[in-house]
């Protein structure tokens, strides 16, 4: 099949000015490809390390009650909540609505807001008791 | 249906002849994850603690054994289709193409796998007395 180089083409990135609709789609294929990876790796080595032994599991929650381990599940619960966020947008916007500009930059918006705020919610009380226990 | 214009051969939703199919089950596996990603969430939080015997404990109930086992076939089917779409979009390339999507097959298929198979050895190493 080729394309009749005749017609237009959309205009793409470069053209447009950047919004919050933009960002929150991007963010959410950059979530969803790192929770992809990094989530999915997490989840596969917790499974084999507990299904192979104690000593296994060992190494796997060492790593993972590291700074490093904290790290990565912090942004995680960032990238899960605004993946989550998004997606529930997108059902609303499935069935056709919440096109309407304001509607549409507005729960753009909430996505991003939300995301933090949960994330800090989840993590505030963690994080405080952790020190507390380091003390 | 036409084969002549593209909106001809839109129509006729592709040669497959399934061409919503990739969107809904992406629906339908985005679904499943808000589901049982937020009972395995909510879960791990109402553990006393995540050493060993206790997890091991815990995936031993079947109750907990067959949604784990659901939640990995829903969100490693999940992360293969919207992957897929992520590569069709920026991999420009059709070798490139062609050699990421199966990787990600691989990636998607053999990290279930391992996933489903250490669960089931779990609980099915035996029965607390």
């Amino acid at each position: 099949m080729s394309r009749n180089p005749g017609r237009p083409l959309s205009p793409h990135l470069t053209i447009w000015r950047w919004g919050p609709h933009m960002v929150v789609s991007i963010l959410h294929r950059a979530t969803g490809v790192g929770m992809a990876i990094v989530a999915g790796l997490g989840f596969i080595w917790w499974l084999v390390a507990a299904a192979m032994g104690a000593e296994a599991y060992d190494g796997f929650y060492k790593v993972a009650t590291s700074w490093f381990g904290y790290l990565v599940a912090i942004g995680l619960t960032w990238a899960f909540f605004q993946h989550l966020f998004s997606a529930l947008r997108h059902f609303v916007m499935d069935v056709g609505a919440g096109y309407e500009l304001k509607t549409n930059k507005t729960a753009a918006i909430a996505t991003m807001v939300g995301s933090v705020i949960v994330t800090l919610l989840i993590w505030a009380p963690i994080l405080a008791s952790l020190a507390k226990g380091a003390e | 249906m036409g084969s002549g214009t593209g909106i001809g051969r839109v129509r006729g939703l592709g040669s497959a002849k399934h061409g919503a199919m990739h969107w809904w089950r992406q629906r339908v596996t985005a679904v499943g994850n808000l589901l049982l990603a937020t009972w395995f969430v909510v879960s791990l939080f109402r553990l006393p603690s995540l050493d060993h015997a206790t997890v091991v404990g815990w995936i031993g109930s079947p109750l907990v054994a067959v949604p784990l086992v659901l939640l990995t076939i829903s969100v490693f089917y999940h992360l293969r289709l919207g992957l897929q779409v992520v590569m069709e979009d920026y991999v420009h390339e059709e070798g490139g193409k062609v050699f990421f999507i199966l990787l990600l097959n691989f990636y998607a298929i053999g990290g279930a796998a391992l996933a489903i198979f250490s669960i089931l050895k779990i609980a099915f190493g035996g029965v607390p007395a």
